[in-house]
């Protein structure tokens, strides 16, 4: 099991949406591999047939009825946006260069 | 029964509003004022709510005059852990990344609370969002152990801990993901419980590990704890994981009554070595064992064979869970945003900038274990681990009625002690298959060590057993608990 590189670590962080500087790297490349390291034993227990767990207490899916609720204002739900255009949140272009 | 109001119980609290011994303003006054003296050196709180309490209590005060009932909890003060989200006051989940954000809503335990009267007198510190054991990883300020103030109040509700334990508030409510509740708790000297999961809604809870978070209460007793318990309970259809079931009175099992009762006794929890158990702290657990003997309790030794596996078990499905629930954090409806040229670049900076360093560790963990192609080998070999888990302990309780452990491998430690972050994990070592099975657990006070820190005893219930776990706690609690000791480190206390 791993010992992570650096291109590694910059893939994951894509991945992530994180951006690292390049000290914050270095240092996850170290940190992230002792720690997979260390748990390196699990891929030697035998778990042929185990269901995984998916919930801690078994239960079923819970269904609802399909009823409008109140919910909150639009106005109440945008008012922590950092970018607003009356009711529309503004973000720059997907395209790097476009208009927002 | 204390004769000042900064450490009288949530039960006592609670009577004496009722009967018109203390008014709930004059009340929250005295508890607020003592907060502005204490915790400049404490540190427990990240904002108070000085004027939401007033307006509350005066309400109170209002209704009693009336002869009207103003709820179980009228006049009680709670202190709440910063990830619990609170109508029109500042939550941030001790990350930058929500500096300044103002919820539009309560979270469902706060509106419990609420309604039965308590009085919320601020937000209490956490590592960021929820990640860390020390408190040390909160991206605003130190929280300082109230019995030692050169060591960490443990976490990641330390603030809620602390707070509870140094007088300034009569309870509190954490969140426990690996032990984030009973940890602290363990360290500050005071009861805490994590309920089985689904006992209480999580609606409004800022997510870390959704298949693992829960709330729960921090209080100075096993009966406060349970009252508080007892109020924040029950299905809330706005959360799917919440369980329709009736809740049973919590309140009423803290009777100390152990005659009868079967406690095993995790073998691999106490083995030489497990965990570098401290010796002052198995020699508590020795003595706590010993008077349940003495009460008519009986132990047995059992063995949870895959206890080892919980700590990697843990460590990758927690990370794998917040790496996906924090992408919710993008600046773009809410939070932090950086200033960037096209969306991708957005996210990233905005991100990098409002994470710090053990989130963003967690976000990479957890990303490295869901990426495509690893699935199997991490995330779902994590979640088999969780059903070895989970059998040990359905195995270990056809024998027993509760387990009871050591919460913690040592008392707390000095800031800065546990230098890399595997060090900090193994610390958590007691509290984690606990939540990785679902299963409640509490600590609660067995003593001081030679330098006069808290130890905790942890136990751990049946799945909806969290009344025999409650008994045995209060039994605990009368035999070996801390009783009418303060801590001496701060604020004159």
């Amino acid at each position: 099991m791993p010992t992570l590189t650096r291109k590694e670590v910059e893939e994951i962080a894509l991945l992530a949406r994180l951006h690292l500087e390049s000290e914050e790297v270095e240092a996850m490349q170290g940190e992230l591999g002792a720690i997979l390291e260390h748990f390196s034993g699990i891929a030697s227990v035998d778990t042929t047939d185990v269901v995984p767990m998916t919930h801690a207490v078994p239960m079923d899916l819970p269904l609802r009825n399909d009823v409008v609720l109140p919910s909150l204002p639009t106005d109440e739900a945008l008012r922590g946006t950092p970018k607003r255009d009356g009711d529309l949140i503004v973000v720059p272009a997907i395209l790097p260069g476009g208009p927002e | 029964m204390s004769t000042s109001p900064e450490f009288w119980t949530v039960a006592d609290t609670a009577k004496r509003v009722a009967a018109g011994e203390i008014g709930a303003v004059r009340l929250v006054d005295t508890m607020l004022s003592r907060i502005t003296n204490v915790d400049r050196e404490l540190g427990a709180f990240l904002a108070t709510d000085g004027e939401g309490a007033r307006r509350d209590a005066a309400e109170i005060d209002r209704k009693r005059t009336a002869g009207q009932f103003a709820g179980p909890l009228a006049g009680v003060t709670i202190a709440l852990k910063d990830n619990l989200v609170t109508k029109g006051v500042a939550t941030t989940a001790g990350s930058k990344i929500l500096q300044g954000w103002i919820p539009p809503y309560d979270a469902t335990v706060v509106e419990k609370l609420r309604s039965a009267g308590a009085l919320i007198v601020g937000k209490t510190n956490l590592d960021e969002f929820g990640m860390g054991s020390s408190t040390e990883r909160s991206a605003y300020k130190k929280t300082r152990n109230p019995w030692d103030t050169s060591r960490v109040p443990g976490g990641s509700s330390g603030g809620s801990a602390a707070a509870v334990a140094a007088g300034l508030a009569a309870g509190s409510l954490g969140t426990d993901t690996g032990g984030s509740i009973r940890q602290p708790a363990a360290f500050c000297g005071v009861v805490g419980i994590k309920p089985t999961y689904g006992r209480v809604s999580r609606y409004g809870v800022i997510a870390f590990a959704s298949s693992l978070d829960q709330v729960g209460p921090i209080a100075r007793t096993v009966q406060d704890a349970a009252i508080l318990l007892q109020v924040i309970s029950g299905h809330d259809p706005r959360d799917s994981t919440s369980l329709d079931l009736p809740i049973p009175a919590f309140a009423e099992a803290a009777t100390g009554d152990v005659k009868g009762m079967k406690i095993g006794l995790p073998k691999e929890y106490f083995q030489p070595g497990s965990g570098s158990l401290d010796s002052e702290v198995r020699t508590a657990l020795e003595r706590t064992i010993k008077a349940l003997h003495d009460k008519g309790a009986t132990t047995v030794e059992v063995s949870l064979p895959h206890t080892s596996l919980a700590l990697p078990a843990y460590y990758i499905v927690a990370p794998a869970e917040a790496s996906s629930n924090l992408s919710r954090y993008d600046g773009i409806r809410y939070g932090k945003r950086a200033e960037a040229s096209d969306l991708l670049d957005l996210y990233c900076k905005s991100r990098g900038a409002g994470f710090g360093p053990e989130v963003k560790r967690r976000i990479m963990l957890g990303t490295y274990a869901l990426r495509s192609g690893y699935y199997d080998a991490y995330y779902k070999k994590a979640q088999q681990i969780r059903t070895l888990i989970k059998n040990d302990f359905d195995e270990a309780f056809t024998k027993v009625d509760v387990l009871l452990t050591p919460t913690t491998p040592t008392s707390a430690f000095r800031f800065n002690a546990r230098a890399t972050p595997l060090d900090m994990y193994l610390g958590d070592i007691f509290t984690l298959a606990c939540n990785l099975a679902g299963l409640p657990g509490m600590s609660v006070p067995v003593g001081l060590t030679a330098d006069g820190l808290p130890i905790g005893a942890q136990l751990i219930g049946k799945a909806l057993d969290e009344v025999t776990m409650i008994r045995a706690g209060s039994a605990i609690e009368a035999l070996g608990g801390l009783g009418d000791k303060r801590p001496s480190g701060i604020g004159g206390i």
